[in-house]
């Protein structure tokens, strides 16, 4: 394998992962299926608060699929690609992280790259089911400005989840063990970021619609793709400004890693 | 604990927020539930999930892994017992950083419908310890499978995912369809979370709430007894190598 420019150790490394997960198939058959239910599940939540109601939050169980499938395609394309630097607590704990910053790589390229959890692809199959789902069901007007709304919310979506997981892995140099407290940002997010924004509480609509911005990746679209208005403090004209809420999430990840990795001690030994 | 705390504060805002908008959509109250009902059932089960644990994780799944077991089965000591002490102990322990503020946040921001007599808290107090060893003895005849099964993590994630539905955390089990709610009580998992929350909250009258407590007696036995047997049929086909 002769390959050379400054992606080849990455792709060395991605690929040897891909092969590792392939090593053991029923294992990876196994973790398939519960990636897959864990999905279902979520979806199974959505509809039986649609058996009660027809109506959440302005949003009908059309709408809400669209929700469901934008949200979680983005989400869990994110997990995919990036969900494992979660794994960075133990890590430091372990002391194996001295061994990422002694190789002449960046140290978030590195551990971005240390893994590619392709179980996760179970799940992003149920979110893009729930999408197309979605996207048949609802009676869309279909033009450039849909196919733009859609290509945006999903690439801008997963880089928000991305960069939101990366926000979680800087504060683990300072919490060690507080992989709990950020996930309530982290799942807690995309938790929220699959409902329609307009039935949280006023503190609510601000943390997730601007501090974690994750009514960007879906319930904005969602509204614009619809031609819906949206509450008063999430209009769905905003939804063009979700460049400006990836730039925010990544800012705050780039500060907060370069914070977190320079606030690192190592080790010892 | 805290960070722990925080994430539970969280996700019951998010939760508190989709029953109300349901509520609202439904006309004020859906399956008995009202705005106050609803605020309790939310701010009792993200306190309660500390104690009661339905990540499926048990610590006799490692030792089993790990071959430590035999070690464990030396001990003059009944092993699950042990590790019901133990869980029971870190139960115990929740409930002062987890259960009690997460109710104070419910009730300083949503408010909660509680009763005013004694003996719902009295019954559900007792409810809510068998809804932990319930869960610990469920947990434990999972875990206890790697005897056979070597690698238990898929079966956990499996455990998790299903356990956490049919128990009533995200959706209450009143407001499932029919067919699921029937689904769900033949379970032992609506008597993990479900039943303590209904009968603390006072949403089951003295009859109802008597019945399920006796329910619940019922799957503790069932659960406790599933991971003896297994575990003595585990026994058998352990094999230790070295030593």
């Amino acid at each position: 394998m002769v390959s050379t420019g400054w992606s080849s150790p990455y792709r060395a490394v991605l690929a040897s992962r891909i092969r590792a997960q392939r090593a053991y198939p029923t294992s990876f058959a196994l973790d398939l299926a519960s990636s897959l239910l864990v999905g279902l599940t979520e979806l199974g939540e959505v509809w039986v608060v649609f058996a009660n109601v027809t109506v959440l939050g302005g949003l009908d169980l059309d709408a809400v699929l669209l929700l469901f499938g934008l949200s979680n395609l983005a989400f869990s394309l994110a997990d995919m690609v990036v969900g494992h630097v979660d794994t960075l607590p133990t890590y430091i704990r372990m002391g194996s992280l001295d061994a990422f910053y002694l190789r002449p790589l960046p140290l978030l390229a590195q551990l971005v790259t240390s893994d590619l959890t392709l179980k996760r692809l179970a799940r992003i199959g149920v979110a893009a089911v729930a999408l197309a789902a979605g996207l048949l069901r609802n009676d869309i007007h279909w033009g450039p400005q849909t196919l733009m709304l859609l290509g945006v919310a999903l690439i801008c979506g997963t880089a928000i989840f991305a960069g939101l997981f990366v926000c979680a892995a800087s504060l683990q140099f300072f919490l060690v063990n507080g992989a709990e407290l950020t996930s309530s940002f982290t799942y807690g997010g995309s938790y929220a970021a699959s409902q329609p924004a307009s039935i949280f509480p006023t503190p609510l609509k601000l943390v997730f619609g601007y501090l974690v911005p994750v009514a960007f990746t879906a319930y904005l679209p969602t509204l614009a793709i619809l031609h819906l208005p949206g509450p008063p403090l999430l209009p769905s004209w905003a939804v063009w400004c979700t460049p400006a809420a990836v730039a925010w999430v990544w800012l705050t990840a780039m500060c907060l890693w370069r914070w977190g990795t320079r606030h690192y001690q190592g080790g010892g030994g | 604990m805290v960070a722990g705390l925080c994430t539970n504060v969280v996700f019951g805002f998010i939760r508190a927020a989709i029953l109300f908008a349901a509520l609202d959509s439904a006309g004020g109250s859906i399956a008995g539930y009202d705005q106050g009902s609803v605020g309790a059932y939310v701010w009792l089960s993200q306190g309660l999930l500390g104690a009661i644990q339905l990540n499926g994780a048990a610590d006799v799944g490692d030792r089993v892994r790990t071959g430590d077991v035999a070690v464990d089965l030396t001990r003059p000591v009944d092993l699950q017992t042990w590790h019901l002490a133990e869980d029971l102990g870190r139960s115990a322990y929740t409930v002062l950083p987890r259960l009690l503020p997460s109710v104070a946040v419910g009730a300083l921001t949503v408010g909660l419908a509680m009763p005013a007599t004694a003996w719902p808290y009295v019954l559900g107090a007792a409810s809510i310890v068998l809804g932990v060893t319930l869960s610990f003895y469920c947990r434990f005849a999972v875990n206890v499978l790697g005897f056979w099964l070597l690698d238990t993590r898929g079966l956990r994630t499996l455990y998790m995912v299903v356990s956490t539905f049919l128990a009533g955390l995200y959706v209450p089990v009143a407001l499932f369809p029919d067919w699921l709610r029937t689904l769900a009580h033949t379970t032992p998992f609506p008597s993990i979370l479900q039943v303590p929350i209904d009968i603390v909250s006072g949403r089951l009258g003295p009859t109802d709430a008597a019945k399920a407590f006796a329910v619940q007696c019922f799957w503790v036995a069932v659960a406790c007894l599933a991971g003896r047997l297994l575990m003595a049929a585990g026994r058998r086909k352990l094999v230790v190598q070295g030593g």
